[in-house]
């Protein structure tokens, strides 16, 4: 992620810092091994003045970023350092035995290069431990403030060469942090990197923060902010320089920001016409259109990945059920018919599913909709759960919950295998929204 | 269901107005209002005598209770007996219509903004936690605007009415249960002064 600065940043404190652990694993999550990094500078030089001195020890502990990565995705055992039986970081150190004992699949070295003047270089191998063959080898250069970044990169590189499906583990999450009760209630909107480590302050305020969304190329978010005496507008944040435009303010509710995958337009929620319909934005000129026209509420509306529909909450038949429209307007079509509530819907990347929340036996929980059949699956066992919002690679859904008297957030894989809990150490976080992939 | 709302609303306006008309031969304490307490002069049976007509001298100059138990003069705004001091109208669940116990309350406070075109104030429309954000920012809203077009049917004007919603963000109870819902799906008159 970027470094933000500008009018409304403000530094990361370690109040809103995510803390994500595995509440569920897959059974027989693969047993893997991170060796701890080997440590290399330069020979020293009598005349090298101190300022070019290399640190005395590594500034970021590579291994122990992508063991976390990896054992976070529930998909893998990453072996403690502890029990290791030898720590080689070349393959020429390497005795698989050693790794045939733990059952170990698969085994990382690496090393770690201080190259001078800020800049470092990775380099990694991933072996097969039973078959004792290289699977991949690769460097990589960072300077000492994108080492997070690097170390994030070497685990989707491993990601992907073990399961196939691209990592996420460099992308970032937005969320909204409430603290403080009553008059004393405070609301931030934060950015952090997808291990919750990092998180950067976009906005604070006195009154509520919703429906953050990022833009497609993950240099822009929108969110819907009551900061105007409670009248709900939408403005579009650029996450670099923290400088925001209000884009859409009209009388009633603006609400419910939703980019089109090409990012010129914002699908929002308008009730200036006396009940909320859905509009399109154009972020250009400004001119918006209208596409739905019913006096039931209508809202939450978002793009499928081909940018020819949107999908939207309403209760025009008596309870929130989803809808889709085509962006060129026309007649809408019900989507969901299962159950009393069903709204908030989120496409993935693929255009195959939809989650939503979907209301069971009185419970408010996170379900994934096959587009093409139709078939509703519920994967959470919640009783508050909302804001659904998928990871770019389309593992994991992030959501909002509760947790006693507080929010949380959690993540789910698609196919309800892996729960994931993330939370702050004080205040509710809630309203979770996962960055596109950013390189 | 929500055509039955819709419906219910479009005609209790009417009703409203009706009853209205013909509130001067009515003695029924809870429907005096600014129309009728001129004609009335049991001052004990009126809780709004003294702030009609009279809007700047009575701003907030609470008088305290006098020797006839009941009556109060100064704003009657500021009487705690008076259904003006009923502020909140509570909602059933994803529903949006006003339920026909708090009429009174919203005449009582029409009749008040109808006589004070220099007051207004600001309707907040609320949801409890359960559903999703923006749904309920909705909802909220719906309630307020139920709850302003049945101000601005009996005279208020337009303008002296501002609607928010909040949806689920400011409950006003904390629970996670239904005692708490209840208390969180609501409509709020702010009064700015």
């Amino acid at each position: 992620m970027s470094v933000a600065s500008g009018l409304v940043f403000v530094t990361s404190t370690a109040q809103a810092v995510l803390n994500i652990e595995i509440t569920q694993g897959v059974e027989g999550a693969v047993p893997v091994s991170i060796v701890p990094f080997g440590w290399e500078v330069p020979q020293q030089n009598a005349q090298m003045p101190a300022s070019l001195a290399p640190p005395k020890a590594p500034p970021v502990d590579i291994a122990a970023i992508v063991s976390a990565d990896l054992e976070r995705t529930g998909r893998f055992e990453p072996l403690p350092p502890k029990d290791m039986l030898a720590r080689p970081h070349v393959d020429s150190e390497i005795k698989f035995s050693n790794w045939r004992i733990f059952q170990s699949e698969n085994l990382v070295v690496g090393t770690l290069q201080y190259m001078g003047a800020n800049r470092y270089k990775i380099r990694f191998r991933l072996f097969d431990v039973f078959k004792g063959k290289q699977l991949e080898g690769f460097s990589l250069s960072a300077s000492g403030d994108n080492l997070r970044q690097a170390a994030h990169q070497v685990s989707d590189i491993i990601y992907e060469k073990l399961t196939g499906e691209r990592g996420a583990f460099t992308t970032s999450v937005a969320y909204v942090t409430a603290s403080g009760q009553g008059n004393a209630r405070r609301y931030s909107l934060w950015i952090a990197d997808a291990d919750g480590f990092g998180p950067q302050s976009m906005m604070r305020s006195g009154e509520p923060i919703l429906s953050p969304a990022w833009s497609p190329d993950g240099t822009q978010i929108a969110y819907a902010s009551l900061e105007d005496k409670g009248h709900q507008v939408v403005f579009v944040q650029n996450v670099a320089s923290g400088r925001r435009e209000k884009v859409s303010f009209f009388k009633g509710i603006n609400g419910a920001p939703s980019w089109s995958p090409d990012g010129k337009s914002l699908a929002v929620s308008l009730s200036k016409d006396g009940n909320p319909e859905i509009y399109v934005i154009n972020l250009a000129n400004k001119k918006r259109r209208r596409l739905t026209k019913h006096w039931a509420i209508d809202t939450e509306p978002t793009w499928t990945p081909d940018g020819k529909t949107i999908i939207f909450t309403s209760d025009r038949g008596g309870r929130p059920q989803l809808y889709q429209v085509a962006v060129t307007g026309g007649r809408s079509k019900r989507l969901t018919f299962e159950g009393q509530y069903n709204a908030k819907a989120t496409v993935s990347r693929d255009g195959k599913k939809i989650a939503m929340i979907h209301r069971t036996e009185g419970k408010y929980r996170v379900a994934i909709m096959d587009r093409e059949s139709g078939n509703l699956r519920v994967l959470t066992d919640g009783v508050l759960d909302e804001s659904p919002s998928f990871a770019p690679n389309g593992s994991m859904i992030i959501y909002a919950t509760s947790k006693g008297r507080r929010g949380i957030l959690k993540a789910v894989s698609v196919d309800g295998s892996i729960h994931q809990q993330l939370t702050v150490p004080e205040g509710d976080v809630r309203e979770p929204a996962w960055s596109p992939f950013t390189q | 269901m929500k055509f039955w709302t819709k419906t219910v609303l479009a005609i209790l306006p009417a009703l409203i107005l009706l009853g209205c008309e013909t509130s001067g031969e009515v003695e029924d304490a809870a429907d005096s209002g600014v129309m009728s307490s001129k004609t009335m002069d049991d001052s004990s049976s009126s809780a709004t005598t003294s702030g009609v007509g009279s809007d700047d001298a009575a701003s907030g100059e609470s008088m305290g209770m006098g020797d006839k138990g009941g009556s109060f003069s100064g704003d009657p705004l500021d009487d705690p007996s008076s259904l003006l001091a009923k502020r909140v109208i509570y909602f059933d669940y994803d529903k949006t219509g006003v339920r026909s116990d708090y009429r009174d309350v919203i005449k009582a406070h029409a009749e008040y903004l109808a006589g004070h075109s220099n007051v207004s104030i600001t309707l907040e429309g609320h949801a409890d936690e359960r559903g999703t954000r923006e749904y309920n920012i909705a909802l909220g809203e719906q309630r307020a605007n139920a709850v302003q077009r049945m101000l601005t049917l009996q005279g208020v004007s337009a303008s002296q009415v501002r609607v928010v919603s909040y949806g689920e963000e400011r409950p006003a109870a904390l629970g996670h249960e239904d005692d708490a819902w209840a208390l969180n799906r609501r409509a709020e008159f702010i009064y700015s002064r």
